[in-house]
C-alpha cells in the first residue's frame, strides 16, 4: 500500500504556473546525476527514499549514485521498462518546477522534441572531461529549431578535471563559438558536479574561482514563456459550427488581439468582414474584446466563406501567402523522407498535400557545416534546408517573426514523422518593385466587384504537353463550353503567341523560357480582368511553368497545372501538322520530345491522358475543372463544405 | 491570462481538435470531480451544446449518491448520455462462468471486467474512434508519460514504449485499423487546480468530496470516487473547497490512495492501464 514512488504529493500547484526545463546533452554527461541532484537537495523526494536506494546499491555491492534516484523515481529499476517523455516536478522556496524527461538512448531524439517543444528553458549539460560531442551540438540545434531562449549550460564532471578553472574556460571558449552559429546566447556557463553535489544550490569552495551563480539560484532568474506582446492578430480557426441562426466561428488567438467591431480577413483568400458578437457560454454579459491565447467563438457582421485552416487578422497585417515553403526540417521517424513523396503537411490548423522538392542542405550537425552531394532523402535524426511544394495556398508566417503560425509537422502514414520552421515569408505590401520609378496604378474597380458582375472570378488553365497531345483540341472544346455556361474565358495559344507578343523569340532554351514568361505575365493580367484564361503552350520546362505558378498566385490569382498526357509515340502518330515528320527529317531542330527535352509535370493539378480516354470525357472533366476553379468562394457559402451543423 | 486561463484556453482547444478529427466519438463521465470539469469544458468549447455523447461504465457498484447526481446532471445540462454495465459478467453467462464481483473476486479483475471489459464492449457496438478521457499526470506516475491524443490498439493496448511524436499541437489523428485514440485535454491540470477551478466557476460536483461525520463519529471525505466496496474516504474536515485546497497544500499521501485496485499489488495501475483502463 505504499505511495507510488512519484512524488505526486508535490505537484500541488500554487497559484502560478510552473517552469519548465528540459535537460539536454550528450549521452552519460551527467543528465540523470542532475535531476537526482536537484530532486534530493530540493527535499523533493518522499521520506526515506535516500536510504532506501543507498541499502538497495549497497545489497547490489555498488557505489550509491545520484542517477539511481531518477531511476527509482520512474519505476525504472523495478520494472525494466523504457520510459517515455514524463514530467518530473520539484519545488523550490518560490516556486514550482517541471522537468520534461526523455529516458532512453533509442528515442531519445522523439522524445525530447515531444517534451522540449513545450519548455520555458533549457540546461544543456557538458562534461568537462570529455569536452563537447556530437549530441551536445545536435541538441543544441534542436533547441534552436524549437525556439528556446533561455539556455543554461552545465559543465559537469568539474570534479574529474581536478576543478580546473582553464578547463573550465576552454570548454566554455569553444562552446560559446558553436553556438554563436546558432545564434544562441547561453544565459550562463556554470562548473557543478551533480555527483558531488557542487554548485548545485550553494556555491562550492572547490570551485571558489567561480563568481557566478549555482545552477538553482540561477533556475531562479529563468522567466516562464509569456505569449508574445504587440504582434499583428492571428485568429487560427478550428471549425465553423452551426447553432439555430448562428454561424460561430471558433479557435484561438495565437497572437495579437480582437474586439466586436473589428474589421476581420481571412487567409488564404483575404475575405473580409466585420466581428459582430463574442459568444461565451455561462458568461453574464458578453465580452468585446478577446486577447493572445484565448479561446474564441465569433460571429460575424456578413457572411463570408471561411473554412478551418484559416487564419484571421486585420487588413494589412495578414500572414505570408503562398503554395512553396522555405524551412528548416528535422525529421523522427525511421522511414527516409524522400524528394517528391506525397505527405501531410499541418501548420496551425491548417492540412495540406505536399512534397520535398529539393533538399537545399543537409546539415553535419557536429560541424553545422552541409554534408557534400545533393541528397536525395532525409533520414532519421537528421536536420536539413529544405524547400516544400503544397497542393493548395497555405496562410503562413516566418517562424522567427510569428514562431505558431511559421512551425508545422510533416505526417507521413498515420504518424508525424517531423517538424518544421518556415525560414523566409513574403508578405504581401514589402513585395520590391525593382524600379523606384515604377509604381503600382491601382484601380477602382475591386477584384470583388469584378467577380460581382462576372459571376465567377479569374483564372489560369495552363495546358502543357508535347505536340500533338491534344492542348489545342481540349483548349478550344473547354471555351466553347465555358463560354457556353456564361463564363468569360478566352485561349492563350503559344502559336498565336509568336506570331504577335513573343515574334522577336526562338526556340533556345533562354527564348522558351522568356516566351513562357510573356504568356504567364499576360495571363495573368487577363485572369485579374475576370476571365479565365486557358493558356495552351508545350511549355516544356518545369521551372518555367512554375514561374508562372508564382507570378499568377503571388498576386492572387488562381492558378492550375493541366498535364494533357500522351504519349510520344501517340502524339508522332497523331501530328496533326506533320511535325514530327519534318523534325525526324531533320527540317525541324530542338523540336520537343525528339531533340529538345520535355520535362513532365511532377504533381500537376489535373492529368488528361487524351491517348487513353474519349475526347468527351476529358472534355467534361476538364470542364468542371474549370468551373469549380473559377467559382467565386462566396458561393459555396451553404454548401457541402459546411461543418458542424448537425450540433 | 492566469494559470486556469492557461490551462482552460489548451482544454478547450484540445476539445474542438479532438470533434474536428473525429467522426464519432464520445466522453466517458464517472460524475467524479474531473468529469464534471470536462462536462463544463465542453460546454464552454461549443457554445453551451455538447456534441458527443457522455457514456457512464456503470459497475453496478456505484454509490447511490453519484447516481442521483448523474440523474440531475443529465436534465440540467441536457447530455446524451450512454450507460453501459457488463452484464454478461454480472450474471455469470456468456463467456463468464461466475459472476464478477467485489464479493468473489480480486479489485483489479473487477475492474479490469466491469470497467475496461465493459468499455470495449461499447466501444465494439458503437464504433466509437475517440475517447475524451478526464486523466491528468499527476495521478500516477503511469499517467505522467501520456500524449494529449493518444492511440491505443484493437486490443486496447497502449505502446508506451513507443508512442508517437506530439508538440507544437499537432496530434496524432489518423487511425490505423482497429485503433481508437484517447484525448486526454486535462493532462497537464493537476489536483488542486481542479478543485479551484471548480471554485471559481462554481461547477456543481457531488457532495461526497466534502468532509461529513462517519460511524465513529469523525470527520471524512471522499478524495477520489470508485466502486463503494474499494473506495475509502480519508480523515478530513475540509468542508468547503477553500479547505479542500489547503488540505491538499500539506497532504504527503497520493490522490488514489483510497483506491484499492491501484495499490492491490505492485504496479497495478501499470498493469490496468496496459490493457486499456484509463
Amino acid at each position: 500500500m505504499a505511495n507510488k514512488s512519484l512524488p505526486t504529493s508535490d505537484f500541488r500547484s500554487p497559484t502560478s504556473p510552473k517552469l519548465r526545463i528540459v535537460i539536454v546533452g550528450h549521452v552519460d554527461h551527467g543528465k540523470s546525476t542532475l535531476i537526482g541532484r536537484l530532486f534530493h537537495d530540493t527535499h523533493s523526494l518522499p521520506d526515506g527514499k535516500v536510504e532506501q536506494i543507498r541499502k538497495a546499491s549497497e545489497a547490489e555491492g555498488m557505489e550509491f549514485e545520484f542517477a539511481f534516484l531518477l531511476d527509482a523515481l520512474l519505476e525504472e529499476q523495478e520494472q525494466n521498462i523504457t520510459i517515455d517523455t514524463t514530467q518530473l516536478p520539484f519545488r523550490t522556496a518560490s516556486r514550482e518546477y517541471v522537468i520534461i524527461d526523455a529516458p532512453g538512448h533509442k528515442e531519445f531524439l522523439k522524445n525530447m522534441i515531444t517534451g522540449a517543444a513545450s519548455a520555458d528553458a533549457a540546461i544543456l549539460l557538458i562534461d568537462a572531461h570529455e569536452g563537447i560531442q556530437e549530441q551536445s551540438k545536435r541538441h543544441a540545434y534542436l533547441l534552436s529549431l524549437l525556439g528556446i531562449r533561455q539556455i543554461l549550460v552545465a559543465v559537469n564532471k568539474m570534479d574529474l578535471v581536478e576543478y580546473s578553472q582553464e578547463r573550465f574556460e576552454e570548454v566554455r571558449a569553444d562552446y560559446t563559438e558553436f553556438l554563436s552559429k546558432l545564434g544562441i546566447e547561453p544565459l550562463d556557463f556554470i562548473p557543478i558536479s551533480a555527483k558531488l553535489g557542487l554548485n548545485i544550490t550553494t556555491s562550492s569552495p572547490e570551485l571558489n574561482w567561480f563568481s557566478g551563480s549555482p545552477i538553482l539560484e540561477a533556475l531562479e532568474t529563468l522567466e516562464i514563456s509569456a505569449p508574445p506582446e504587440g504582434l499583428p492578430l492571428r485568429f487560427v480557426l478550428q471549425d465553423v459550427y452551426r447553432f439555430d441562426e448562428r454561424r460561430i466561428l471558433a479557435g484561438r488567438i495565437e497572437t495579437g488581439s480582437l474586439k466586436v467591431g473589428d474589421e476581420i480577413m481571412f487567409w488564404p483568400g483575404g475575405k473580409k468582414s466585420r466581428i459582430k458578437t463574442i459568444e461565451l457560454w455561462n458568461a453574464s454579459v458578453a465580452p468585446t474584446v478577446a486577447a493572445v491565447g484565448e479561446p474564441v467563438a465569433m460571429t460575424l457582421e456578413e457572411q463570408i466563406f471561411v473554412e478551418r485552416g484559416q487564419i484571421g487578422g486585420h487588413p494589412g497585417e495578414g500572414p505570408a501567402e503562398g503554395r512553396e515553403i522555405h524551412a528548416s526540417l528535422f525529421w523522427l521517424q525511421a522511414e527516409s523522407l524522400a524528394v517528391n513523396t506525397p505527405f501531410t503537411l499541418k501548420i496551425g490548423t491548417q492540412s495540406v498535400e505536399g512534397r520535398l522538392v529539393e533538399i537545399t542542405r543537409v546539415l553535419d550537425s557536429s560541424t553545422l557545416e552541409p554534408l557534400p552531394g545533393s541528397p536525395a532523402a532525409l533520414h532519421k535524426n537528421e536536420v536539413a534546408d529544405v524547400r516544400i511544394r503544397v497542393r493548395k495556398p497555405l496562410a503562413f508566417d516566418r517562424h522567427d517573426r510569428i514562431s505558431g503560425c511559421g512551425r508545422f509537422v510533416i505526417v507521413t502514414g498515420k504518424r508525424i514523422g517531423g517538424g518544421g520552421i518556415i525560414r523566409e515569408a513574403e508578405y504581401a505590401g514589402d513585395q520590391t518593385v525593382t524600379s523606384d520609378n515604377i509604381t503600382w496604378t491601382i484601380s477602382p474597380v475591386t477584384r470583388e466587384a469584378r467577380v460581382e458582375h462576372l459571376g465567377h472570378r479569374g483564372a489560369v488553365l495552363w495546358l502543357t504537353g508535347l505536340s500533338g497531345s491534344g492542348k489545342s483540341t481540349l483548349a478550344t472544346g473547354l471555351e466553347y463550353q465555358l463560354h457556353r455556361r456564361g463564363l468569360a474565358s478566352f485561349i492563350l495559344d503559344g502559336d498565336n503567341l509568336r506570331h504577335g507578343l513573343c515574334a522577336n523569340l526562338g526556340f533556345s532554351p533562354e527564348d522558351r523560357t522568356e516566351n513562357i514568361r510573356r504568356a504567364g505575365e499576360t495571363a495573368k493580367l487577363m485572369a485579374e480582368s475576370g476571365l479565365v484564361v486557358i493558356c495552351s503552350l508545350i511549355s516544356p520546362y518545369r521551372a518555367d511553368r512554375e514561374n508562372v505558378r508564382h507570378i499568377c498566385e503571388r498576386d492572387g490569382i488562381p492558378f492550375a497545372e493541366v498535364y494533357v498526357n500522351a504519349s510520344l509515340e501517340v502524339c508522332e502518330a497523331r501530328d496533326p501538322r506533320g511535325l514530327y515528320k519534318k523534325a525526324r527529317a531533320g527540317e525541324i531542330k530542338d523540336f520537343t520530345g525528339l531533340g529538345s527535352p520535355y520535362e513532365a509535370p511532377e504533381t500537376p493539378e489535373i492529368e488528361i491522358q487524351t491517348g487513353v480516354r474519349s475526347l468527351e470525357d476529358s472534355l467534361q472533366e476538364l470542364f468542371q475543372f474549370a468551373v469549380d476553379l473559377s467559382r467565386s468562394t462566396e458561393q459555396a457559402v451553404g454548401g457541402e463544405l459546411e461543418r458542424g451543423s448537425g450540433i | 491570462m492566469d494559470h486556469l486561463d492557461e490551462l482552460e484556453a489548451q482544454s478547450i482547444y484540445l476539445l474542438r481538435e479532438a470533434y474536428h478529427s473525429f467522426s464519432n466519438l464520445c466522453m466517458p463521465w464517472s460524475m467524479g470531480k474531473d468529469s464534471n470539469v470536462l462536462i463544463w469544458l465542453s460546454k464552454k468549447a461549443f457554445c453551451g451544446k455538447i456534441p458527443y455523447p457522455l457514456l457512464h461504465i456503470d459497475t453496478t457498484y456505484e454509490f447511490p449518491e453519484m447516481l442521483e447526481f448523474r440523474e440531475w446532471a443529465q436534465k440540467e445540462y441536457d447530455l446524451e448520455l450512454i450507460v453501459k454495465i457488463n452484464e454478461d459478467a454480472r450474471a455469470g453467462r456468456g463467456s463468464y462462468t461466475t459472476s464478477v464481483g467485489y464479493e468473489t473476486h480480486d479489485p483489479v479483475t473487477v475492474t479490469h471486467e466491469l470497467k475496461t471489459v465493459a468499455l470495449q464492449q461499447v466501444m465494439a457496438e458503437r464504433k466509437f474512434d475517440a475517447l475524451i478521457t478526464g486523466i491528468r499526470r499527476d495521478e500516477d506516475s503511469t499517467r505522467a508519460k501520456e500524449r494529449y491524443f493518444s492511440p491505443r490498439n484493437a486490443e486496447f493496448e497502449w505502446d508506451y514504449k513507443d508512442q508517437p511524436p506530439e508538440f507544437w499541437n499537432q496530434f496524432t489523428t489518423a487511425l490505423e485499423p482497429g485503433e481508437h485514440i484517447r484525448v486526454q485535454p486535462l493532462l497537464d491540470w493537476a489536483e488542486v487546480d481542479i478543485w479551484r477551478y471548480i471554485e471559481r466557476e462554481q461547477i456543481p460536483i457531488p457532495t461526497m468530496y466534502f468532509a461529513r461525520p462517519g460511524e465513529d463519529g469523525k470527520l471524512y471525505r471522499f478524495r477520489s470516487l470508485g466502486c463503494w466496496p474499494i473506495t475509502k474516504p480519508i480523515p478530513s474536515e475540509a468542508t468547503d473547497i477553500p479547505a479542500i485546497v489547503a488540505e491538499l497544500m500539506v497532504t504527503k499521501t497520493s490522490e488514489r490512495a483510497g483506491r484499492a485496485q491501484d495499490h492491490h499489488e505492485r504496479n497495478a495501475m501499470q498493469k490496468l492501464r496496459a490493457k486499456g483502463f484509463m
